[in-house]
């Protein structure tokens, strides 16, 4: 799946050079209030997030609602700008004297949004929603919407069916099939995929992982999948990041990280999933309360407030993403940020 | 006709439940002929897509619908009959006797009143005791439910409260007053994982304890297998297959529950391609002669949209609303 096979004339690194390698990024939000509308306090959405994603993998982002998945997301295509952090596509910073201008890159990296209704103008058909950033990146009338015919008979519409007709007028299922159509229009290599497929129902939510891995396949695509569902991300991402609070606590190709999962918290959230078996049903909560505010998250370890293994240490020091300290690192894949080697141990012996 | 009510009547009984909806030349059929019966302490849930009618079944049932709704069939509350009740009567049972629990917590509880004087407003209202009394079962309530510093939450409003505590607090209102049926409308969907199983687990318990029936509505298939004693699988406004949990899981028997369930996603599945249902829901307003499923079953013959489908009951109680159940077992179809 991973494979990258066919030569891309774009490609310029060469297949051992990451198609967006990110370092140090940072999103605080500011939360205004009182008599002066002054800053009262901080919300640290993104903090200190590197990673990286190779060409014509599939990255899954997993995590709970507030841990910055979609945050960081939206900075990476610079919907909203980050405090801090470098952004590199196929070897050029972004936005950099040297690189490439965001707009450049917004051209090689899509993104598909959650909601199919929102993310599509009701007062456009399908086709000129396909067509719009084409002509908007300079692309003739015709010759886009043409294109975008052709887009949607990809996604598996007929265009002769579909094209002419109104967000509206189509179910969930079909909608997100043109968002996905129109995130292709600009042939990106890039899309990310953010909780693209969880509002849809378990029939269709299949069909269109089906349809994401066809047109990976057939239009040499790179995904960053982002999603809360342990299941899909397991099911489609060649690797996996798993984040708490704005940050990252581990990550590794898939089978390490659901298989032998070292951090105490990717540790709580697949013993959280229900188990499909009414004979071994969870019986015990693999955690208690919510995830805490990301306005003034714990010092240190942000998970060391739920966590059973946590020591001293965990409050003063924040912990390093490295190699788990049994040395079982995957060739130097596998990366978990925890200070205690008996919880790593702990977590790895109960997986 | 209502016959002879048996000893200990179910918690619930509902016997063809049709919903209608119709407002002027629209004529939708939410829901078409729902029965089943619950003990107390049993849990089932109802399991189906969006559109399938599995929460206008549940309104229909608290007597919560619009006024175009037209409700027929008939529902039995421990032995009692309920669409036929003044209005007034029922109101008396929402809350008491039966009480609901939503998916959006936010929008069941009042965002002007803390969470105690919601919860002893519901018991001053329906026992008539004092307020002071009603307050001091709210604080026992909470506890119940697992809230934290219970006694600091019965003052906090809900918007204080994190979702995983609202949905509790929405709990605690509901079993304020000792229910005997619970019906949950996706209570766990909006939630985090880690939150959702917390919930989950919170539900058993608390049924272990007080021992209410529990409708449970859902779509995913990974809490109805974690919740449910048994699954109803409800398709275009019909059950079409009922079983235990066990038997749904394992051995699923019509094409829509196996349809359902290859296309639930899990890592197992890793580099194959999924198994899909072909299409997209019918529209309620036109349903499909014969079996609604038909037109999206791989295996549908002539005979699927011609006439009521029969309904097959096993011995065990299991029921399967499909032609291929009844003459030949379901083996000699090919794949």
């Amino acid at each position: 799946m991973s494979a990258f096979t066919t030569s891309d004339p774009r490609d310029r690194g060469g297949p051992a050079q990451p198609l967006l390698t990110v370092e140090g990024l940072r999103k605080h939000f500011p939360v205004r209030g009182g008599l002066l509308n002054r800053q009262v306090a901080t919300v640290q959405a993104v903090d200190d997030v590197s990673f990286s994603v190779r060409k014509g993998e599939t990255l899954g982002i997993v995590g709970e609602s507030g841990c910055g998945k979609s945050t960081t997301a939206r900075l990476l295509m610079r919907l909203i700008e980050p405090d801090a952090g470098d952004v590199v596509f196929d070897g050029d910073p972004v936005g950099d004297r040297h690189g490439i201008t965001v707009n450049a890159m917004r051209r090689q990296m899509q993104m598909v949004f959650q909601d199919s209704y929102s993310s599509l103008n009701p007062r456009m058909t399908m086709a000129e929603s396909i067509a719009y950033a084409p002509r908007m990146h300079g692309v003739s009338a015709r010759e886009s919407l043409s294109r975008a015919e052709d887009l949607l008979a990809q996604v598996g519409l007929n265009p002769r069916q579909y094209a002419r007709r109104y967000p509206h007028e189509l179910s969930g299922g079909q909608r997100q099939r043109v968002n996905i159509a129109r995130a292709l229009a600009l042939e990106p290599r890039l899309v990310i995929l953010d909780e693209a497929v969880s509002a849809l129902d378990k029939s269709i939510e299949a069909q269109v992982l089906n349809l994401l891995s066809e047109l990976k396949a057939r239009f040499n695509l790179t995904y960053l999948f982002i999603s809360h569902d342990l299941n899909v991300v397991e099911y489609v991402s060649d690797r996996v990041l798993v984040m708490y609070l704005g940050r990252v606590v581990e990550t590794g190709p898939v089978e390490s990280i659901y298989a032998r999962p070292r951090h105490p918290y990717t540790r709580a959230l697949f013993a959280s999933k229900p188990t499909l078996d009414p004979d071994r049903r969870t019986t015990e909560m693999p955690l208690t309360g919510d995830p805490p505010n990301p306005i003034n998250p714990p010092s240190g370890c942000r998970f060391r407030t739920r966590c059973s293994f946590a020591q001293a240490v965990c409050a003063e020091l924040v912990p390093p993403l490295a190699a788990p300290l049994d040395g079982q690192d995957d060739g130097g894949a596998h990366l978990v940020a925890c200070h205690v080697p008996a919880a790593q141990e702990a977590m790895a012996l109960h997986a | 006709m209502p016959d002879a009510i048996p000893l200990q009547p179910p918690a619930l009984r509902i016997e063809n439940l049709t919903v209608r909806f119709r407002r002027r030349n629209l004529d939708v059929a939410a829901v078409n002929g729902v029965s089943f019966s619950l003990a107390r302490g049993e849990t089932l849930t109802i399991l189906g897509e969006s559109g399938s009618g599995k929460s206008v079944s549940l309104k229909a049932l608290m007597g919560l619908l619009p006024n175009y709704a037209r409700t027929e069939g008939q529902v039995w509350l421990d032995g009692r009959s309920v669409l036929d009740m003044p209005p007034a009567e029922l109101a008396k049972l929402r809350g008491g006797a039966i009480s609901m629990i939503f998916q959006e917590p936010m929008a069941a509880l009042d965002p002007v009143y803390t969470i105690g004087a919601q919860i002893a407003e519901t018991i001053v209202q329906h026992e008539g005791i004092g307020r002071g009394a009603a307050m001091k079962r709210a604080l026992d309530l909470l506890d119940h439910v697992k809230i934290p510093s219970a006694a600091r939450r019965l003052k906090n409003y809900p918007h204080e409260l994190s979702g995983g505590m609202r949905q509790r607090a929405m709990i605690a209102l509901a079993l304020a007053c000792s229910p005997s049926v619970l019906l949950a409308d996706e209570p766990t969907t909006a939630l985090d994982v880690t939150v959702q199983i917390q919930i989950l687990l919170l539900l058993r318990q608390l049924q272990e304890e007080l021992g209410m029936a529990i409708v449970f509505v859902t779509h995913d298939v990974g809490a109805a297998a974690e919740i449910s004693d048994r699954i109803a699988v409800m398709y275009a406004g019909r059950f079409v297959e009922t079983a235990t949990a066990r038997e749904i899981m394992r051995t699923p028997k019509h094409p829509y529950t196996q349809g359902l369930l290859s296309s639930t996603v899990h890592g197992g599945l890793r580099g194959r391609v999924l198994e899909t249902i072909q299409g997209s829901p019918p529209n309620l307003a036109q349903l499909p002669p014969g079996c609604a499923f038909a037109p999206r079953c791989r295996y549908a013959a002539d005979i699927c949209t011609t006439g009521e489908v029969p309904v097959t009951i096993a011995p065990t109680g299991a029921m399967v609303r499909c032609v291929r159940a009844v003459p030949v077992p379901a083996q000699e179809v090919p794949a």
